[in-house]
């Protein structure tokens, strides 16, 4: 399985770098999604990944008894979810302003800072 | 002595605040600094002829070896004394040359501190501190070279000769730390007992060339040369004090101080008598074909420089003692014509010297002064420069098979450096003086006895030897380590092969005085060489390098984003792979620890493989935007296969949130855009796609390494222990690291914020005047 896990893992990687290379500005940012995407898989794959055994504590229990999941992995990727959530938002405004006042969704006519200021 | 050198820039202070009181009249009570520091160090006389080094020690910086140390022995007297004493003349001077002039407190601000710098450099027993000190004179003769600011060539001429000098420091400062380590201190006397052990170091060569190259830059040696005729551009008190008299020794200083360290040896020596010897002959050539009497006087100046550093280089008894003299000679007679160039200059307009005669009839006592230097310059008896010359005769007569060579370079050099001190110092005032003239008259008292003080030093001294042969000469030829030996100057040797050749160089040297007359047709002759002058060379390297720089630059800095990640990728995947690849081991993938696949895995990768192709091949946003909806439930099932529902939960409310947000503002986001061509698609899907191998390879080379759960056990078993929870997860993120989510929050509340603001933004009227 982890096979399979790491194979997607590097087409996420690709499709996101490939979206990144595109003159389109949204294009730009669906490619950051894609990248973001893939970083926390292969995190999470790299921690190790089990079945049915989430790392929460049996009821009866203070502490595990069975096999669990590593919870270290999962509070980075959690965390790192919640933050590219914020980028991502920002970016897409970002994007929907500059379009507005710039008018243009091509990278390479945006080279340059002092045009629009 | 710490007050002595920091009299200099405390002055230099008070001038910021009492400048304006001092700018008048009372301009010339500033020359009173330099006066009471030449009464004090002359009450060093004694002391000093006998024979004692007076020490101070002042702790800074000790654990980086860098100490206020001051030594004053015989060398560093014979600068600070040239220093304070040049400097009174020259401040008074000032006083009525720049009489009146709007920044005359700034000008005395800069030379009140290059004063201080000279005296700390001179003074200085400590190697770091005399370095501080040194980039200090550079930087007050960046200020004084580009006093005049609002001229241009002023401007370039202070650029180029803190470049040059200033990478000459950078080069001292190396030699300082190579030496200090290599020595284990840094301070100067310390080292002189170790001089064997230095000198037996593999970094010795490093040493002398680090060495070299400050000494040849700040004393401007060939091929350094070209910034001194630059710096002429300062007004003339400056090129008298600094250009002339002392800064520009500073790299002789340097090389008479380390002699008894360093020298000694082939590479020194050598070295040295070639550069002093190129620079001494070639700068003296020169002066045939400048018609500036400051251009003259400038290339005479390196011309004797040179002539320093080649009797530095014969390192015998009798050089040293010639370069002792010489440098009192130097300063004597090449002060006062500086001086009255300036005189000159002030009262006619102009330092052409094809436009100046008879001026002497104008203003007599400037021409006595002119006419003594150029003698002693020539080396006339009975004036001090005769004794010099002398010397350096009989220096080069002993050095063995190299010795008529080196004579007739020493002869053909002292010829053209009479022929210009002559031009400077009797040409303007001899023949008819041109009506243009007529109506010159003297300058105040201020302006023309300082030279008439110096050029009867010059002839004291040299009827009367004995005035500086025990309290000066032979101090400072005992410090640079020839202890021990007698020194004795000399006016009269009795007929011999020195008094024979002496008279040579006088005769030929008037006969090409009297034949030779200096014209603007020949100035530019010699400029048609220009371009193989190291000036021009150096000039073309510069820009040169400014070119290819911003070629350089222009290459990284394009400017398109893609360009720099495309860059960043090949990189990463070339040298990430080939380390990969040349490991000779097989890629440890073991197989049989990966866990099993069921069907339902199979599907959920097989919609997220579509949904990605999907996204990347779309031609509309919503597609695209939809098909990353489906690859973000597609890894929020994957969570929730691999027991990570805290995970699932998240990517599944996020996901929805992004995709909304995409949709709200679809119908204002511009057009899905489609711009790059065939060619572009396929370079940037190749380089993708192995960066995408590269990380899969990775992930998988890593999975077969063991793994460190010990973190991971500790927060499992302390969950409940201690922070009574029963989802790890989450007492990991609002317990053992809450603070680290509240940072979270924060950064979440800053992007909210800046998205409420972008949305709510009102266009400025301009910019919808932009907009429409």
């Amino acid at each position: 399985m982890e096979i399979l896990l790491a194979i997607i893992i590097g087409t996420l990687y690709a499709s996101g770098i490939y979206m990144i290379l595109r003159r389109s500005l949204v294009k730009l940012i669906i490619g950051i999604i894609l990248l973001g995407n893939g970083a926390n898989l292969l995190i999470f794959l790299l921690g190790r990944i089990a079945k049915g055994a989430p790392p929460i504590i049996p009821e009866e229990s203070n502490v595990f008894l069975d096999a669990y999941s590593d919870p270290l992995p999962q509070a980075l990727i959690l965390t790192a979810i919640v933050i590219s959530f914020g980028l991502q938002s920002f970016a897409i405004v970002l994007v929907k302003r500059a379009h507005k006042v710039v008018k243009t969704d091509d990278l390479d006519e945006m080279n340059a800072t002092d045009e629009y200021s | 002595m710490l007050t002595a050198i920091l009299s200099g820039f405390i002055f230099s202070v008070f001038l910021v605040f009492a400048g304006k009181f001092l700018k008048g009249k009372l301009a010339v009570l500033s020359a009173l600094v330099p006066l009471a520091l030449f009464v004090y160090f002359l009450s060093f006389l004694p002391q000093v002829a006998g024979g004692e080094v007076i020490r101070q020690e002042i702790s800074w910086v000790p654990t980086l070896g860098l100490d206020l140390n001051f030594a004053l022995d015989g060398l560093s007297l014979l600068f600070s004394l040239l220093i304070t004493g040049i400097g009174f003349l020259v401040f008074a001077y000032t006083a009525e040359y720049l009489k009146e002039h709007d920044y005359l407190d700034r000008f005395y601000g800069y030379l009140g501190m290059f004063m201080g710098a000279m005296l700390g450099l001179v003074l200085s027993d400590n190697l770091l501190s005399m370095f501080i000190f040194w980039e200090l004179t550079s930087i007050s003769s960046f200020f004084l070279i580009g006093f005049n600011n609002t001229s241009e060539a002023s401007r370039k001429s202070a650029v180029l000769a803190l470049a040059i000098t200033g990478s000459g420091g950078f080069l001292l400062l190396a030699g300082a730390l190579l030496l200090g380590n290599v020595a284990g201190t840094f301070n100067i006397s310390e080292m002189l007992a170790l001089s064997p052990e230095i000198i037996s170091s593999e970094y010795y060569i490093w040493i002398v060339i680090l060495l070299f190259g400050a000494a040849f830059t700040k004393s401007a040696q060939f091929p350094f040369h070209f910034w001194l005729p630059g710096a002429m551009k300062a007004p003339t008190p400056v090129s008298t004090y600094l250009h002339s008299a002392t800064m520009v020794k500073a790299g002789i200083y340097l090389l008479l101080r380390f002699t008894p360290v360093l020298g000694g040896e082939d590479i020194w020596n050598t070295t040295l008598i070639s550069v002093g010897g190129i620079t001494m002959f070639y700068a003296a050539v020169h002066t045939l074909f400048r018609t500036d009497l400051k251009g003259v006087l400038a290339y005479s100046t390196i011309s004797v420089l040179g002539l320093l550093v080649f009797l530095i280089g014969l390192g015998t008894q009798y050089a040293l003692t010639a370069a002792a003299v010489y440098i009192v000679v130097h300063a004597l007679y090449k002060a006062t014509l500086f001086l009255i160039t300036g005189i000159i200059d002030h009262e006619t307009g102009t330092r052409d010297v094809t436009r100046l005669s008879g001026l002497r009839k104008v203003m007599m006592p400037v021409a006595v002064a002119g006419f003594l230097a150029a003698l002693s310059s020539a080396g006339m008896p009975p004036f001090v420069g005769f004794i010099g010359k002398d010397l350096v005769y009989e220096s080069t007569l002993h050095m063995g098979s190299w010795s008529i060579f080196l004579t007739v370079l020493a002869i053909a050099t002292n010829i053209l450096v009479l022929y210009a001190g002559f031009v400077a110092g009797i040409k303007p005032f001899t023949g008819k003086l041109p009506n243009e003239h007529k109506k010159v008259h003297l300058p105040g008292m201020l302006m023309w006895l300082p030279p008439v003080i110096l050029a009867l030093l010059g002839i004291i001294i040299g009827i009367f030897p004995e005035i500086i042969n025990d309290s000066i000469i032979a101090p400072v030829v005992n410090s640079v380590g020839l202890e021990g030996n007698e020194v004795h100057l000399k006016l009269w040797h009795g007929f011999n092969l020195v008094l024979g050749l002496s008279a040579i160089t006088l005769a030929v040297g008037i006969l090409l005085y009297v034949i030779f007359k200096p014209s603007a047709k020949k100035e530019r002759g010699i400029a048609r060489l220009d371009f193989i002058a190291p000036l021009t060379l150096i000039t073309n390297f510069g820009h040169g390098f400014k070119v290819f720089s911003n070629w350089w630059t222009r290459i990284f800095q394009n400017g398109f984003l893609r360009n720099y990640v495309s860059t960043i990728i090949l990189f990463l995947v070339v040298l990430v792979g080939y380390s990969l690849f040349s490991d000779q081991n097989e890629i440890p993938i073991d197989l049989s620890s990966f866990s099993r696949m069921t069907y339902y895995e199979m599907i959920i990768m097989g919609i997220m493989f579509l949904a990605i192709l999907f996204v990347v091949g779309a031609r509309s946003r919503l597609t695209a935007v939809v098909a990353m909806g489906v690859v973000g439930y597609a890894i929020c099932l994957m969570f929730v296969i691999y027991s990570a529902p805290d995970l699932a939960m998240t990517q599944f409310s996020i996901d929805t949130l992004t995709v909304i947000l995409f949709v709200l503002v679809l119908s204002s986001l511009p057009k899905y855009l489609s711009i790059s061509d065939y060619r572009m698609k396929v370079v940037d899907g190749v380089l993708s796609i192995s960066f995408g191998i590269l990380i899969t390879l990775i992930s998988l080379e890593v999975l077969g390494e063991p793994v460190n759960k010990e973190i991971s056990n500790f927060y499992a078993d302390n969950a409940y222990v201690l922070a009574k929870g029963k989802n790890v997860v989450n007492v990991i993120l609002v317990d053992f690291r809450g603070v680290d989510t509240l940072m979270e929050i924060s950064v979440l509340t800053i992007a909210a914020l800046g998205v409420f603001s972008l949305l709510k933004l009102r266009l400025r009227r301009d910019d919808r005047e932009l907009k429409d």
